[in-house]
């Protein structure tokens, strides 16, 4: 449950700040386009643990954004928070990515054609730009979901591994297969495998339905 | 004298430098662009409407400029109430045929409601003989309807100048002729000066009350329409 709820919350991030970076990076016409891009991919390719790390130094008590933190009593180390921020950031190129494909496939002429019907700039996006995109965004949402499920290393850095309130669930099957607890391991390893599968079909499924939807 | 457009814009690429240099002044309601493609009938359309900024020149509709480059005038399209009905109809696959229509009537972040019902759709949907597909998207409307739809969509904000990017082109021939009447007719119903712009010299026929001849970015004539020869198709 606790898996869920984390990843649920790291999508629900990734959603809002992915799609806004997406669109972003969609209509940007600038030459350092591709470096940002590239440096808000970089957790795709990074070690989890690197990425950990990072966190840690930021976000621990004496770390920049942790001390400033500390100030309001808010502590992110070793708390489901802090693995929420660890699986948002893993997964967040995964929601940038199909989100600017989705954006830079909507036609340019959909938007203008709004924009001479007098509607304002924030509503084009609402009413057109978003809507259309909708399908390669959800897409990208659930692959964001079933990787912040998956997440390991960087929530065992900052998240640590305490059962009950850390252990996520892939953390929970590194433990038991330490403890030789093997039908703990063989149960969890199943619901995991199960879950990711189902959200491969339906992601899958999102996909080439738009791509139907365009053609027609 | 409805509209003024005097505007410059150069676009440079690696492989070619294009100038825009178009001045004409309409003295008729209707108002023709006459060119091959590629040159820049469009792209003067765009810049009526706001979607492209001109270098330098001005834009004016019934004595209000919507484009001054000297005095830093530059109207969003938003603000200008210029329709503007685009080649390919840019109809949105997203929305129903009546959600289309009334896209400009709702001003908030959403959409119009799939049933939304206003005296201005409804009378659109009857005037163009819409009723029957009101529900409908555009994926599932013929050339004709979807034009139809376009040009309600347009029209319905109730705009001071409608603009046609080559609007029978996507349509066969014996469909061209009845949208070119019904088109005439609207025109003359809600005498709404048009600029038009194509490459049909029948559309010129139908239309060219005054004809702008653009070629090559530049404009070569500007005349009043004096029996253009009509070729029989």
């Amino acid at each position: 449950m606790l898996s869920l709820k984390v990843a649920g919350w790291a999508t629900a991030l990734n959603l809002v700040f992915g799609v806004a970076a997406g669109f972003g990076l969609s209509r940007w016409r600038s030459g350092a386009r591709d470096v940002v891009d590239s440096l808000l991919t970089l957790p795709l390719v990074m070690p989890p643990t690197v990425l950990g790390y990072y966190l840690l130094v930021l976000l621990g008590r004496r770390g920049v954004i942790g001390a400033w933190l500390d100030r309001f009593d808010i502590q992110l180390v070793f708390t489901w928070q802090g693995a929420v921020i660890a699986s948002t950031v893993v997964a967040f190129p995964l929601v940038l990515k199909s989100a600017r494909a989705a954006f830079e496939a909507v036609d340019p002429q959909l938007e203008r054609a709004a924009r001479t019907l007098g509607v304002s700039e924030t509503a084009v996006f609402f009413r057109v730009s978003l809507p259309l995109a909708a399908r390669g965004i959800l897409a990208g949402g659930l692959l964001a979901f079933a990787r912040a499920l998956g997440e390991f290393g960087a929530t065992l850095m900052i998240a640590g591994n305490l059962p009950g309130r850390t252990q996520t669930l892939s953390v929970a099957v590194y433990s038991a297969v330490q403890a030789g607890d093997d039908a703990t391991a063989n149960f969890l390893v199943i619901v995991t495998s199960v879950t990711c599968v189902v959200i491969l079909l339906v992601a899958g499924r999102l996909v080439p339905q738009r791509t139907l939807l365009v053609s027609r | 004298m409805p509209l003024e457009v005097d505007i410059q814009k150069t676009f440079v690429s690696a492989e070619r430098r294009f100038t825009l240099d178009v001045a004409f002044t309409a003295t008729t309601q209707r108002v023709v662009l006459f060119g091959p493609s590629g040159a820049g009938k469009s792209l003067t359309l765009q810049a009526i409407a706001g979607l492209l900024r001109p270098d330098e020149g001005k834009i004016t509709l019934h004595g209000n400029a919507l484009f001054d480059s000297k005095l830093n005038v530059d109207l969003k399209p938003q603000a200008r109430k210029v329709a503007y009905l685009f080649q390919d109809y840019a109809l949105f696959p997203h929305l129903n045929v009546r959600q289309n229509i009334g896209f400009g009537l709702q001003r908030g972040w959403f959409n119009p409601r799939a049933r939304s019902s206003h005296a201005q759709i409804d009378y659109w949907l009857d005037a163009l003989e819409l009723r029957g597909v009101a529900g409908n998207f555009p994926a599932q409307l013929s050339g004709g309807q979807k034009q139809r739809v376009a040009l309600a969509r347009a029209l319905v904000a109730q705009p001071q100048l409608l603009l046609l990017d080559e609007p029978f082109s996507a349509l066969d021939s014996t469909l061209r002729q009845r949208m070119r009447l019904e088109l005439s007719d609207l025109q003359t119903r809600l005498d709404i000066p048009m600029v038009l712009i194509t490459h049909d010299p029948d559309d010129v026929a139908a239309f060219g009350d005054q004809v702008v001849q653009i070629n090559d970015g530049r404009v070569r004539e500007n005349q009043a329409f004096s029996g253009y020869a009509r070729s029989e198709t």
